[in-house]
């Protein structure tokens, strides 16, 4: 009774009129930054502090989990239409949304993102309400050999996951890789493969690649391709809405994304970015018509999204539980708990609980909110894709050049955009994947970590790797993942389903 | 709400209007730079010298530029590149940039600034598991004297202050700081989560990050890195008080552009001396848990140019720098 009793308690804190415009204002300005590629929810808390120093703390928190949802929601919208990746963790929309968007699905891509994002936020945010103190538990027994699994996991799947030949997946993944080098070495301090050029130095930053090599590559193949292009975009297809069918092949993918994202995101160096990857991959194996994944199917968008909300959900867990500010929006409402004097940590829940409830109701109503402005929202959204081909493009090339500029102003950021742009249409015009080269960015530094601490604390001892359960379970799953098709084919007798080109 | 946000920027409209009549009328506007994202250390005190120094009316015109990257060195360069003898410009920076600067090999370094004033500090202190076997700082300096590479210790980046502190500690006891076992981590939560899950020794970082979890008792702190004990744990000795001579503060301090005039930076150090004696600025600093270590003029430069040396030798010996 006592958390349902509390619960009910916070929903009414949030219910109250004004935190509903706090609320309100929250969702609205966190969809637009979303939207907005560089910009992210982080960098708007951050600037909207001071403002809020002088409002009521339970409305500014309220605000900012609108902004914190929101951000996602917005996220989601621009990699479906316009193949721009808002945040890191939209890049795999953008793999299938983009495309269902090109064939007239846009509609229902950009429903079933919302729904399943409600659906994975309310079960992720009951989830945090309801078995936090358990979840971050567990979440802490991780050391630094258990996440190297987990990243060798995420390795595995996702290289099978992508692209139609293995060898043109696996040469984008260390073209990723690579890039992951360029920058101070957290572990040493020292620079690699920077040229002296002191804004390579905290290294290629993953949106700046992800809108390079999505939208300008894009732009790039589209203008060379010239008259020759002759593939319409059709804004609407059918119905607007999602069928019968799109319903059926949503519903396990948003369960599925959901149980991916919320542990990973618990979990201190988990992120909301590897749920996603191993949600698509997850999908791709799981999906009744895997030729369909590449061309837009719609469990490769429904997945994703319910991982990446459920994650942002899950990141709360460490965050209210413990203190433990495990993303930059986290750390920044972190700074803004501090703000009006609370001390996030073991007591938070005892000492201030009403604010701790308020919050945890506010994200629920955040939820519901978002749903209700987005759905109405989705038959306008989709006639973006109705612009003539030169403007929409022209668009998009002013779009992702300004959010670039607007998170970081600097030239050597431009430059990057445009050669990483470069890059894109080289790739697409020699048919090699493009989403492995982004995730090789986010993987590579995350494993090199996380493998050196493991070997630093066992003072060079190979076999710690191996001597943790979590860990090996984790290796039996890339394993898995990795023979599992011959397995397949040698029970069988049937060749395992191999999915279709990835753009 | 948009209300309210349009009411605030007609606030700040009117009251850059107001014409300013005082001591410091030479100043009517300033730009500060944070060289770091919003939200961190550097850009909280450039927004709270903002908000006192518009908010006492000292300054009617105070605007923030963010430019994050690599320790603050980019920030740094740019500052120095571009406001050239502006006497309405400030940076914001702090003890990691002392660091930064030699790692990184930066072009710019703090001799091409004027130094202001120290603002605020923060104290290091070093927090073991509440199950760990290691009672006090006694048992920590004798498993390092044992063997330095079987403590494993948990902070922030590698040649920041955590870093620098743990190398003068086992250098301080006598140790290799080269065989110092150093595991950095990029977020404070990061490397917290390692320490209470018992994945390294011991932990290493500013006081208020272990504060809450020793409060609440499921951390052990068993030194801080100040020269008395500290009002926010009062029972917890100093490196000091164990026999440990190391002292180390996390500071943060405020800097003019180079090639000023003395008269100009007089203008600047007084200004910064007002807001930092005024009651916004202490009641921001309670705010925020920052220990006010104002240090200005003379005192300050020195304090400065020693800390550059000791971080050099330091940095040379656990072998961040060559």
């Amino acid at each position: 009774m006592d958390t349902f009793g509390a619960l009910a308690q916070g929903l009414m804190v949030a219910l109250q009129p004004m935190n509903l415009v706090f609320a309100f204002f929250g969702v609205m300005l966190g969809t637009a930054v979303g939207v907005l590629p560089g910009i992210g929810p982080a960098l708007t808390v951050a600037l909207l502090l001071p403002i809020t120093f002088k409002l009521d703390p339970a409305g500014s928190l309220i605000m900012f989990a609108g902004i914190y949802y929101g951000g996602m929601y917005g996220g989601s919208t621009a990699s479906i239409l316009l193949n721009t990746p808002g945040e890191s963790s939209s890049i795999v929309t953008a793999l299938e949304g983009n495309k269902m968007a090109r064939a007239g699905r846009g509609g229902p891509a950009l429903a079933t993102a919302a729904i399943g994002s409600f659906v994975a936020g309310t079960i992720a945010t009951i989830g945090l309400a309801l078995i936090a103190p358990t979840v971050v538990d567990i979440a802490i027994s991780f050391g630094p050999e258990d996440y190297f699994a987990l990243m060798i996991l995420a390795f595995t799947t996702v290289s099978a996951a992508f692209g139609s030949s293995v060898t043109r997946g696996l040469t984008s993944l260390f073209i990723g890789l690579s890039l992951g080098l360029v920058g101070i070495d957290l572990q040493s301090g020292q620079a690699r493969v920077s040229f002296g050029v002191p804004d390579l130095l905290d290294g290629v930053e993953v949106t700046t690649l992800a809108v390079a090599l999505f939208a300008i590559g894009e732009t790039l193949s589209v203008a060379a391709a010239g008259s020759r292009a002759e593939e319409v975009i059709e804004p609407v297809k059918g119905s607007v809405f999602m069928n019968k069918e799109d319903w059926k092949r949503s519903w396990w993918p948003w369960i599925r994304g959901t149980f991916l994202g919320f542990p990973i995101g618990a979990m201190p160096a988990g992120g909301a970015e590897i749920p996603t990857f191993l949600s698509y991959a997850l999908e791709k194996r799981l999906c009744k018509k895997p030729d369909e994944f590449g061309n837009g199917a719609i469990e490769g968008v429904a997945g994703p999204e319910a991982a990446n909300n459920a994650a942002a959900a899950g990141v709360l867990v460490p965050l209210l539980t413990l203190g433990l500010p495990t993303s930059a929006t986290a750390a920044i409402m972190l700074a803004g708990f501090q703000q009006y004097g609370m001390n996030p940590g073991p007591l938070l829940f005892a000492t201030n609980p009403d604010l701790v409830w308020g919050l945890i109701a506010s994200l629920f109503i955040a939820n519901i909110m978002l749903l209700i402005l987005n759905l109405p929202l989705v038959g306008m959204w989709v006639r973006l894709l109705a612009i003539p081909r030169p403007w929409l493009y022209g668009g998009i090339l002013v779009f992702a050049t300004l959010g670039t500029l607007g998170a970081n102003p600097s030239l050597v950021e431009l430059g990057m955009l445009l050669i990483f742009g470069l890059l894109g249409y080289v790739l697409r015009r020699y048919d090699y994947p493009i989403a492995p080269v982004v995730v090789g960015l986010i993987l590579g530094p995350l494993a090199e970590q996380q493998l050196r601490r493991a070997l630093a604390i066992s003072v060079g001892d190979p076999l710690v790797l191996f001597q943790s359960p979590v860990a090996l379970t984790l290796y039996a799953l890339a394993a898995l993942a990795l023979f599992g098709p011959l397995l397949f084919f040698l029970i069988t007798g049937r060749k395992a389903p191999v999915g279709g080109d990835e753009d | 709400m948009t209300k309210m946000l349009r009411g605030a920027i007609v606030a700040a409209a009117l009251a850059s209007c107001i014409p300013f009549v005082g001591a410091q009328a030479e100043v009517t506007e300033l730009k500060i730079m944070a060289p770091a994202a919003p939200g961190g250390g550097w850009d909280q005190t450039a927004r709270s010298m903002q908000h006192v120094l518009q908010t006492d009316k000292l300054v009617s015109n105070v605007q923030v530029l963010n430019v994050p990257g690599a320790g603050g060195t980019i920030g740094l360069a740019q500052f120095v590149n571009a406001s050239k003898g502006d006497p309405h410009a400030l940076i914001v920076g702090g003890y990691v940039m002392v660091g930064a600067i030699l790692t990184n090999k930066s072009p710019v370094t703090l001799d091409q600034v004027t130094p202001i004033a120290r603002l605020t500090g923060e104290f290091e202190a070093i927090a073991v598991p509440a199950n760990s076997p290691l009672k006090s700082m006694a048992d920590l300096v004798a498993a390092l004297k044992a063997d330095p590479a079987k403590v494993s210790w948990a902070g922030g980046s590698a040649g920041g202050t955590d870093h620098i502190a743990a190398g003068l500690i086992l250098k301080a006891i006598g140790g290799d700081p080269k065989k110092l076992n150093y595991i950095a981590f990029s977020g404070g939560g990061e490397s917290l989560a390692s320490i209470l899950g018992g994945k390294v020794t011991a932990g290493i970082s500013s006081l208020s990050e272990f504060d809450a979890q020793a409060k609440a008792g499921k951390l052990r702190i068993l030194g801080v890195s100040s020269a008395q004990r500290l009002p926010d744990a009062p029972d917890v000795p100093t490196f000091k008080e164990s026999g440990v001579d190391v002292e180390i503060q996390n500071w943060r301090m405020v800097a003019a552009a180079p090639g000023i005039t003395p008269e100009q930076k007089k203008e600047l150090s007084d200004l910064v001396e007002k807001m930092a004696k005024s009651k916004a600025w202490t009641d921001m600093l309670k705010q925020k848990g920052w220990a006010d270590t104002y240090l200005a003029g003379d005192a300050f430069e020195k304090q400065l140019a020693a800390d550059i040396t000791s971080t050099a030798a330091v940095l040379k010996e656990i072998g961040l720098v060559q």
